[in-house]
């Protein structure tokens, strides 16, 4: 149980106040209402490049991890096709130092010619280490685009090609900051050992005079349902063959996620799985095989990952994954099978929530979805999935017409 | 209206007394030790069985590793599926995780549930059969894997860097061949299995929210096996580093970046200058406000990151720089590498850096020593290398007190560019 306060200045900014007095630490997490689906077409990776630039300088101080380490603390952030999140950890008696770093680039960044200049190579670095210069690296971006065809998850947070990074402008960044770094865009966690009256205090002090900004209405272009199989195949420099299958799936926030996502570990969540236990073990089709989905908050993606064993036929391999899916479509799972999903689920949210920073981190995210107290109830809608209700997903996601499939195969 | 341009007062992070919570000790019937950290806020256990069982004892490679991986694939009385079935049910995890002197076998699960799991334990380290199907699978799936990973410029680097630093024979240097793979044997890894894990040397670190019988319970199932009974072998292996100092290899001909390290050898922490150095080595390049970093990424751009690090073996270690950099700019990438050495010699470090350095790494102690599981993976380390919390209140202390002087005197006795090795893997 997650215990949790939360109140909201004028600027319109949420703040959420988690204490915890068994470590001598703070978090402070600051959670931004915007990803890469928040992009314009012709300028995709941009969420992600601001998340760089983030680390060059605001308005009134030059640098913010030097501050930030002197005063014993560390920091990261990450970027999702849905938001972006900043989290630093540091002592409890330097909380004030994080709110004046946190509040200060929320109010403006530098917007250095330097910090643009290095931060574009440094993303496109990044861009080459994970999805040029590995082999399967452009799987993603290749399934996204024969998936979506309006809606803006067909890029990835990193971008769409490199020269949308390497072209972006000033004028550019700026613009993205004004609309979308803002109070009323953002939602701020404070966690471990705090007080709600401090946190308010400070919230008030260096928050508060912020000014509010215009709420961001999202206004993203629907994927229309896909009606028709989609196929692909590309021939690429790796060793072996792969395939990898999607099919469109709720948004997380959707009563139908819990079955989808207990649907998605009965097939391919671990070693007594489905999928692995019959392609892998008992038909030794694929070296390994995966059945997840993205969780994302507009309607996304369930997929099946798997690496052929060299010789293997790529049709056999995915006419095996069709009779496993065949099988969940047509035979009632299992109560057992259920239970099983289930008790991994209770087992993984309880490690999950081990570390302040990884409640912290939550707590933001369950507000972003509507209401933090759902990190305390969510389980129980998971518990109140039937086997009756996976069978209903299971016919209504994973039937051709929903689904699309890439044939990832090593050339020669 | 705040003043934004004054960074708020604070108390330095070295003014902070740090403490290593202690374990509860105690021994099994058979004389097992168990260290236990009963603490934490969810209801959640962790229990890691040590064995001396990493490939520092075998006799033909991938032995150890391939024992480790395939002790949960089948009992005499569980399919490989039902001991999985098993685990999945009571939503707990069974990891392993084979290492150079030691191998792991670790639980992860629901306080509640730990009295259904330890029996599956048990009878892991009781009666393992490695199936001859299960080793093929094994055999055929690590295969492809490695056929995989040797198209990543990163790893063939860090395989390559480690036989150049310790010798293809010696166990930090070794890596995997196809050829070791089709050469492994069910006879020998049940043989491993007979001598290092059910006759083996085993010592058990626990941590979170315990049952008040727990010692009684670990003692009803683990006590009477025949464990910690026989003398521990003591097997040398001499390392015979490189001739060749300087390596560059081409892996993908249209590869996009390169994977630089360089490295040299660098003592143990029972070392005096252990703790110094690692000092040192956080300014130069171990987290992200580090020269390297500063440098390397933040000036120039021509990485997503870069590191510097202590390789820390029971037996010997290195200290390593590891990056991945545009393919054009790793030959400036190396030279901005010795570049910061050479400052760290000749100049003087600014007492600010140092003092940042100094609460950085006290802050990130502090957090690190967050919760049960944290506590207990220090203690682990202490133990495993023979040392005690002696170790860990002087690492401290050094990093409270130590000068810019004796941190320049580091840089000259080993941030010399004439004892590392260099390696360019595109």
């Amino acid at each position: 149980m997650v215990k949790f306060e939360r109140f909201i200045l004028d600027n319109g900014l949420k703040v959420l106040v988690h204490t915890d007095q068994s470590t001598p630490m703070a978090v402070v997490n600051v959670l931004y209402d915007v990803g890469a689906r928040d992009e314009d077409e012709q300028q995709t990776g941009f969420a992600h490049l601001f998340e760089h630039l983030m680390f060059g300088g605001s308005v009134n101080i030059p640098d913010y991890d030097d501050p930030l380490q002197v005063a014993g603390g560390e920091n990261n952030a990450y970027t999702t096709n849905d938001l972006t999140n900043y989290y630093c950890q540091l002592p409890s008696e330097n909380l004030e130092t994080a709110f004046w770093l946190e509040s200060d680039r929320m109010l403006s960044l530098a917007f250095s010619k330097k910090s643009l200049d290095v931060q574009r190579k440094v993303v496109c670095e990044e861009f080459k280490e994970h999805y040029i210069n590995k082999p399967y690296g452009d799987v993603w971006h290749t399934m996204r685009e024969l998936a979506f065809k309006t809606h803006p998850y067909r890029w990835m947070t990193i971008g769409k090609e490199l020269s949308h990074v390497e072209n972006a402008q000033l004028e550019d960044v700026k613009r993205f900051f004004f609309k979308h770094y803002t109070p009323c865009n953002a939602i701020l966690v404070v966690a471990g050992n705090v007080s709600t009256e401090r946190v308010r205090e400070l919230a008030e002090k260096w928050f508060g005079d912020i000014p509010s900004g215009e709420k961001y209405r999202r206004n993203l272009p629907v994927e229309p349902e896909q009606m028709e199989e989609r196929r692909m195949t590309v021939h690429r420099k790796v060793p072996a063959d792969a395939i990898y299958k999607t099919w469109h799936m709720c948004s997380r926030l959707d009563d139908d996620y819990y079955a989808t996502d207990l649907l998605t570990d009965i097939l391919g969540g671990g070693a007594s799985s489905r999928l692995y236990q019959s392609l892998v073990k008992e038909q030794q089709l694929f070296t390994g095989i995966n059945c997840y989905h993205f969780g994302s908050l507009d309607r996304g993606l369930l997929a099946i990952e798997g690496q052929l064993i060299k010789g293997v036929d790529i049709k056999k391999a995915e006419a095996a994954i069709e009779a496993e899916l065949d099988k969940i479509r047509h035979e009632l799972i299992d109560e057992r099978e259920l239970q099983k999903v289930q008790n991994k689920t209770e087992s993984v949210m309880a490690f999950e929530d081990m570390s302040v920073m990884n409640r912290a981190g939550s707590l933001a995210f369950y507000e972003l979805l509507g209401d933090g107290e759902l990190m305390n109830t969510e389980f129980r809608k998971y518990q109140d999935v039937t086997v009756h209700d996976l069978n209903r997903i299971a016919n209504a996601v994973l039937k051709p017409s929903n689904s699309n499939t890439l044939w990832y195969l090593a050339e020669n | 209206m705040p003043d934004r341009s004054k960074a708020p007062h604070i108390k330095d992070a070295i003014e902070y007394a740090i403490e290593l919570k202690k374990p509860e000790i105690f021994s099994l019937d058979n004389g097992v030790k168990v260290y236990n950290v009963n603490a934490g806020t969810e209801e959640v256990v962790q229990i890691e069985w040590i064995f001396k069982a990493g490939n520092w004892y075998e006799k033909s490679n991938n032995i150890a590793s391939a024992t480790n991986f395939l002790i949960k694939n089948g009992t005499a009385k569980k399919s490989a599926y039902a001991i999985n079935e098993y685990v999945d049910f009571y939503g707990a995890y069974v990891n392993r995780s084979c290492y150079n002197e030691t191998a792991v076998v670790t639980l992860h699960c629901l306080s509640r549930q730990l009295e259904s799991l330890l029996p599956l334990v048990q009878e892991l380290f009781m009666e393992a059969i490695f199936p001859e199907e299960e080793l093929h699978i094994f055999r055929q799936n690590m295969k492809q894997k490695l056929e995989v990973n040797l198209k990543k410029c990163d790893f063939v680097a860090g395989r390559k860097i480690d036989e150049i630093l310790f010798g293809a024979k010696h166990p930090y240097g070794v890596y995997s061949k196809m050829s070791d793979y089709d050469a492994l044997d069910v006879a020998d890894l049940r043989k491993y299995y007979a001598t290092y894990y059910q006759q083996g040397h085993c010592t058990i670190f626990s941590a979170g929210i315990l049952p008040s019988n727990y010692p009684a319970l670990m003692n009803g199932f683990f006590g009477s096996l025949p464990l910690n009974q026989l003398p521990i072998e003591t097997v040398e292996h001499p390392v015979v580093p490189a001739e060749q100092k300087k390596w560059s290899i081409i892996n993908d001909p249209e590869g996009v970046q390169g994977a630089v390290r360089i490295a040299r050898p660098f003592p143990t922490r029972h070392h005096p200058d252990f703790p110094k150095v690692q000092v040192l080595n956080t300014l130069f390049g171990g987290f992200f406000g580090s020269r390297l970093m500063n440098n390397i990424r933040e000036d120039k751009g021509y990485t997503y990151g870069i590191y510097s690090f202590l390789v820390n073996h029971i037996h010997g270690g290195a200290w390593m720089i590891s990056t991945e950099a545009g393919r054009d700019v790793c030959g400036a990438t190396v030279q901005e590498v010795y570049n910061e050495m050479q400052a760290l010699r000749e100049g003087d470090i600014d007492p600010e850096e140092l003092l940042l350095v100094k609460n950085y790494l006290i802050g990130t102690l502090l957090g690190d020593l967050d919760g049960p599981f944290h506590i207990i993976a220090r203690w682990k380390n202490l133990v495993l290398n023979g040392l005690d919390e002696q170790f860990f209140y002087h690492s401290v202390d050094t990093i409270k007190t130590i000068s810019a002087e004796e941190l320049k005197a580091m840089a000259n006795k080993y941030l010399r560019p004439e004892e590392f090795y260099e390696l360019v893997v595109v």
